[in-house]
């Protein structure tokens, strides 16, 4: 029937209609719901979403010590070449030769922070840091060394 | 008690005694004038931040919030760059059309103020046709439009100005049935008789569900006749820039923009008189006591307190709906808006015929 189905479709579009008009009352009249951070005004007391990713850094504990075993796995990971693991060779003190990193270099101005590094790190040495003010004057400022002057790595990580 | 009837008859006297009545007549319309212009200028500041606002808190933002206390100055600041920002014309435009659009968008805006009773007693024109006045005044605006495309010598402005040519043609009708309803059933086109119409209820409630009926058809269709979303296909950001006004910057530009927020207030105020009783306080049938606290609030009052209501209503509109294709448009129009609205159109001649209205 046609006038049945025409009847209907108004009816049914004024209903959707309505559902969408209620929702935004909703918003409208909640401004609890606001998500805006004023953000230079408020640095003390920002709040970050989980899953922003802002850099790439090593964390270090309070001996100067860092999980990087130097198995190149972020390097191999990463799909625009921010990663370069120099690696050296340790002598332990059994007289064998360990591998370990010289320096763990990361370009962020190269960065998409796609988390795949992190993904692909055996030994969790590295993960993401929600910091986000990386403007510098100087390109190569961006080009950073993860790993702190003097570091090495934790015992008992392989 | 101070009322704009009062304070417009205080100053039709003492004008009077001072000068002869040609001198008379001639400063009290340039009084008007100074009036309507004024108005226009509050207006477009107090409706810009108010758009903002609502389309902020209905997205979840905060808004404009840093020119003045809670951002309220912004539209000031704005209005202060578009000021000092240059017109240019194109070099390939029609230099004559092109400067004259805005101005004729202005002056239907203008034109539209006459004859709405903005409290009792105080029209600019009590005109006995006014809703034909509107309504006929109101249909010149697509000329504006069109002369702006045509002569912006843009693909993007022609093909926005086309657009809302068909789009403001189909409009008008079913917007014309629905105002005619409300013409049947008070039996007059004078805008203040509608108003005085209704002092025992809005015609919204005592004209039962087909009023309901028509009051939604012209929401729809004045939301359609003012290019405002989601009608805005003329303008439509996203696919012709700006459509129609692509070319336009600095005053002319904001000649237009103001054009479309004051038409937004008159035909709200249009609605407000005709649906739910212009200036008239809320009555309800014969409960004198109540009715005459009702009466207590001014008539103003009442006035711009309905017509912002509306506003609202249309800026609800604009950040809900997304925006219709123009096959879509046209397929409302014609197989929808208006079959509806002639039915509906015949069923308030019958109420009002049996009187079956209260």
């Amino acid at each position: 029937m046609f006038i049945v189905n025409y009847i209907k479709d108004v009816f049914n579009a004024l209903k959707s209609l309505a559902i969408g008009l209620r929702r935004t009352l909703f918003y409208f009249t909640h401004h609890k719901e606001i998500i805006t951070e004023q953000y230079p005004d408020n640095r003390a007391t920002l709040h970050l979403a989980d899953r922003f990713k802002g850099e790439v850094v090593m964390p270090h504990d309070e001996n100067n010590e860092h999980r990087c075993t130097g198995c190149t796995a972020c390097e191999l990971a990463c799909p625009n070449g921010t990663i370069k693991v120099v690696t050296k060779f340790d002598m332990t003190p059994e007289g064998k030769k360990k591998k370990a990193i010289d320096k763990l270099v990361y370009h962020l101005e190269l960065c998409t922070m796609c988390n795949l590094c992190i993904t692909a790190c055996p030994s969790d040495a590295i993960k993401m840091a929600q910091t986000f003010e990386h403007s510098v004057y100087d390109r190569s400022q961006l080009t950073k060394v993860l790993n702190k002057e003097g570091s090495k790595i934790m015992e008992g990580v392989e | 008690m101070w009322s704009f009837s009062n304070i417009a008859d205080i100053i039709h006297e003492w004008l009077n005694k001072t000068f002869n009545a040609t001198l008379a007549t001639l400063f009290e319309m340039v009084i008007a004038g100074v009036c309507v212009i004024g108005l226009f200028a509050v207006l477009g500041l107090i409706l810009v931040i108010m758009e903002r606002k609502v389309a902020a808190w209905i997205q979840i933002r905060l808004g404009p919030n840093r020119v003045g206390p809670k951002g309220m100055m912004q539209s000031m600041a704005d209005t202060l760059k578009l000021l000092v920002k240059e017109a240019m014309t194109p070099d390939g435009a029609d230099k004559f059309l092109f400067n004259l659009a805005p101005y004729i968008a202005m002056m239907v805006a203008m034109l539209l103020m006459a004859p709405i009773a903005f409290a009792s007693n105080f029209m600019m024109w009590n005109l006995n046709i006014g809703v034909l006045y509107v309504s006929a005044i109101s249909s010149v605006s697509v000329i504006s439009i069109l002369m702006a495309g045509w002569a912006s010598n843009n693909k993007y402005s022609l093909l926005g100005a086309m657009r809302s040519g068909a789009q403001i043609v189909s409009y008008e009708l079913s917007a014309g049935l629905a105002i005619l309803s409300i013409v049947v059933l008070s039996g007059t086109l004078n805008l203040n008789e509608i108003v005085l119409s209704q002092a025992d209820g809005w015609w919204i409630f005592k004209g039962h569900i087909p009023v309901i009926i028509s009051f939604i058809i012209f929401i729809i269709a004045v939301t359609a006749e003012t290019n405002r979303a989601p009608f805005d296909l003329a303008e439509a950001e996203s696919e012709l820039t700006a459509g129609f006004h692509t070319e336009y910057s600095g005053m002319k530009f904001a000649l237009f923009f103001l054009a479309e927020y004051v038409n937004v207030f008159i035909v709200c105020a249009i609605g407000a008189t005709l649906f739910l009783g212009g200036w008239m306080p809320f009555h309800i049938g014969h409960w004198e006591g109540f009715n005459h606290i009702m009466d207590f609030i001014p008539s103003s009052l009442w006035f711009f307190g309905k017509t912002f209501f509306l506003i609202f209503l249309i800026m609800w509109f604009r950040w809900t709906f997304p925006r219709l294709r123009i096959d879509q448009l046209l397929n409302l129009e014609w197989k929808y808006l208006l079959p509806i609205g002639m039915f509906n159109l015949l069923l308030v001649t019958a109420i009002a015929i049996l009187g079956w209205y209260f």
